[in-house]
């Protein structure tokens, strides 16, 4: 009787943890999200139906957020996996100072989003920023950009910042994955007269799938919702032109405290990502085969 | 962000580092592999050099001017946002959000990966999996239902609502990364175990979870370094000064005195300073036979 029980047993605090914190938040938003919902204690909450998801389709700052998410994935997450892969690449084998070059590579990684993101608002700072004075100095005059006050130079200060923040995290993973393959197989492979670029094709990459499927999948993941950085960069300004779908959803929800319009956002972005996450899966798998 | 470890059971029979050929005939180019290493290096570390280098700059002289080395160094400014606004008062509640934040879900998860991993047990892989899934979907998209039930539960503003959300969104990966380990290790060691009369716990803590320690402390610095970083979470939940978390307080303290970049860069040199000594501490076991993203 008690074996049969020793197993649940061992599960109740994580799943009473996770129930009430994860699975539950998740089936009320989508409740909430029918609502025109307010915090304030008492007061009256009239249910809208879809209403709520109708108008995220005729809002226009969901669409430049939607946009500006997109650009965000599809540029931040192919950069920084290259870059984390060459990084790789470049470090798997035993170089003089290994474990520091590796350890450098890493360590934004745990540096925070806050701190950095100032960091890098003030090397980009239209006055006395350091990457005025360089672009000034192939310019032959002084320059003042002000980066991060128009969207597009925002935008590129962040995914900068992201892309930077971010390469550790695939190298690490890239670098694990390289370092698992028997070197013997990449020493045959040449000796049967295959050129680097034929090993890196047939041997290395096959190899690393699995690794590769799993940053795509997670960094997708992580771009998508991208906040701090905006959030303490820009503030999604100037006019929400560089607001991301999270800093928006965050907007509605905790400064325009419409918490209803903003959690149909968040389960519409759920639904997406989720199946997203899922059809990726399936397809990198599928190419395994 | 998560990370996955596993024992390396596949490791090749051919030693990893150092003597083989390597993926570039390395002999040949170790140099510029070396020069490659060098200016990663200070791409990477840059920023926070530079960071470290203005902090110890008299505040007067950081606006407006490009500086890079301190013309006259002092350490005015480290002075300063340890005495003011209660720069340690947010150092201390990080320090006790982040500590707890990882002994909790290392234990809370270790228990729960010790059932996958060894029992046979209805509905096994179907739990399993609904732990799994909130993986793909964002932690941040349950901020306004979280905040709600926080509210609820009379957990707003405070440090332990903050670490039971942490606990919940670091427990799948951990739980998932744990299972895979203590799977690998061989059944045989736990039934002498078990034969000299010791129970579940005493199994899990004494021999699983030792045996595991290079997972173990990797998945911890993971937790602590999410934990230390976290923003937004905290920025909804914690709303008075004297509970805010380090990446609150410094927002808070940059939103409020936007021309005080030296006591800034200060505050944000010791507030990195322990997250990068986890890590660096944390290193001896990503060297010890910790193989890192072997995810199929």
């Amino acid at each position: 009787m008690l074996r049969f029980a020793t197993p649940y047993l061992l599960l109740v605090p994580a799943v009473l943890i996770y129930l009430t914190f994860t699975v539950y938040p998740i089936f009320r938003q989508f409740n909430i999200s029918f609502y025109d919902w307010h915090i304030f204690p008492g007061a009256d909450n009239p249910f809208m139906g879809w209403s709520n998801y109708i108008a995220i389709f005729h809002d226009p700052v969901v669409r430049t957020a939607s946009l500006n998410s997109f650009l965000f994935i599809v540029i931040t997450v192919p950069i920084q996996m290259a870059l984390g892969l060459f990084a790789a690449a470049v470090l798997t084998d035993h170089l003089p100072g290994s474990m520091f070059w590796r350890a450098a590579v890493y360590i934004p990684v745990v540096t925070s989003w806050v701190v950095v993101s100032w960091v890098f608002s003030y090397i980009f700072a239209s006055q006395g920023g350091v990457m005025n004075a360089v672009v000034g100095l192939f310019a032959g005059h002084t320059v003042s950009i002000h980066w991060t006050a128009q969207t597009w130079t925002a935008d590129a200060v962040i995914w900068i910042l992201s892309i930077w923040k971010g390469v550790g995290w695939s190298f690490i993973i890239f670098l694990a994955a390289l370092d698992g393959i028997p070197r013997q197989l990449l020493e045959s492979a040449r000796i049967d007269g295959a050129s680097e670029i034929r090993v890196w094709r047939h041997v290395v990459l096959p190899s690393i799938r699995g690794a590769v499927t799993f940053v795509t999948v997670l960094l997708v993941i992580g771009a998508a919702q991208v906040f701090t950085q905006i959030f303490e960069i820009t503030k999604g300004g100037p006019y929400n032109s560089t607001q991301s779908l999270m800093t928006y959803m965050y907007q509605q929800a905790f400064s325009n405290f419409a918490f209803g319009y903003a959690a149909a956002l968040a389960s519409l972005l759920a639904v997406v990502l989720f199946g997203f996450s899922a059809a990726e899966i399936r397809i990198l798998r599928q190419q395994d085969v | 962000m998560a990370l996955a470890t596993r024992p390396d059971q596949t490791k090749p029979a051919i030693p990893m580092k150092g003597t083989g050929p390597g993926l570039f005939g390395i002999r040949r180019r170790n140099r510029s592999r070396l020069v490659i290493a060098v200016l990663l290096s200070l791409v990477s570390l840059g920023p926070l050099l530079y960071m470290l280098s203005l902090s110890f700059q008299p505040n007067g002289g950081l606006l407006g001017a490009t500086v890079l080395i301190p013309t006259h160094p002092t350490v005015q400014n480290y002075v300063q946002a340890w005495t003011e606004n209660s720069f340690s008062r947010y150092f201390v509640n990080s320090l006790i959000v982040s500590v707890a934040t990882v002994v909790i879900t290392v234990v809370f998860a270790s228990l729960a990966a010790f059932a996958f991993a060894r029992y046979k047990f209805p509905l096994k892989e179907l739990i399993f999996y609904v732990f799994l899934a909130s993986l793909a979907v964002p932690n941040l998209l349950l901020l306004i239902p979280q905040f709600l039930l926080m509210d609820r539960l009379h957990l707003l503003d405070s440090l332990f609502g903050l670490v039971l959300l942490y606990v919940a969104s670091n427990l799948p990966f951990t739980i998932f990364l744990l299972r895979g380990f203590f799977e690998a290790i061989p059944r045989e060691y736990e039934e002498s175990f078990r034969l000299d009369g010791a129970g579940t716990l005493r199994v899990l803590v004494s021999l699983i979870v030792p045996l595991s320690l290079p997972a173990v402390a990797v998945v911890s610095m993971f937790i602590f370094s999410a934990a230390w970083d976290e923003f937004p979470v905290a920025l909804t939940m914690i709303n008075s000064g004297s509970h805010y978390t380090l990446p609150v307080g410094l927002a808070d303290f940059i939103g409020v005195h936007t021309v005080a970049w030296g006591p800034f860069f200060a505050a944000s040199v010791i507030a990195t300073v322990p997250v990068i000594v986890v890590f660096l501490i944390s290193l001896r076991w990503f060297r010890s036979g910790v193989s890192l993203g072997a995810i199929r």
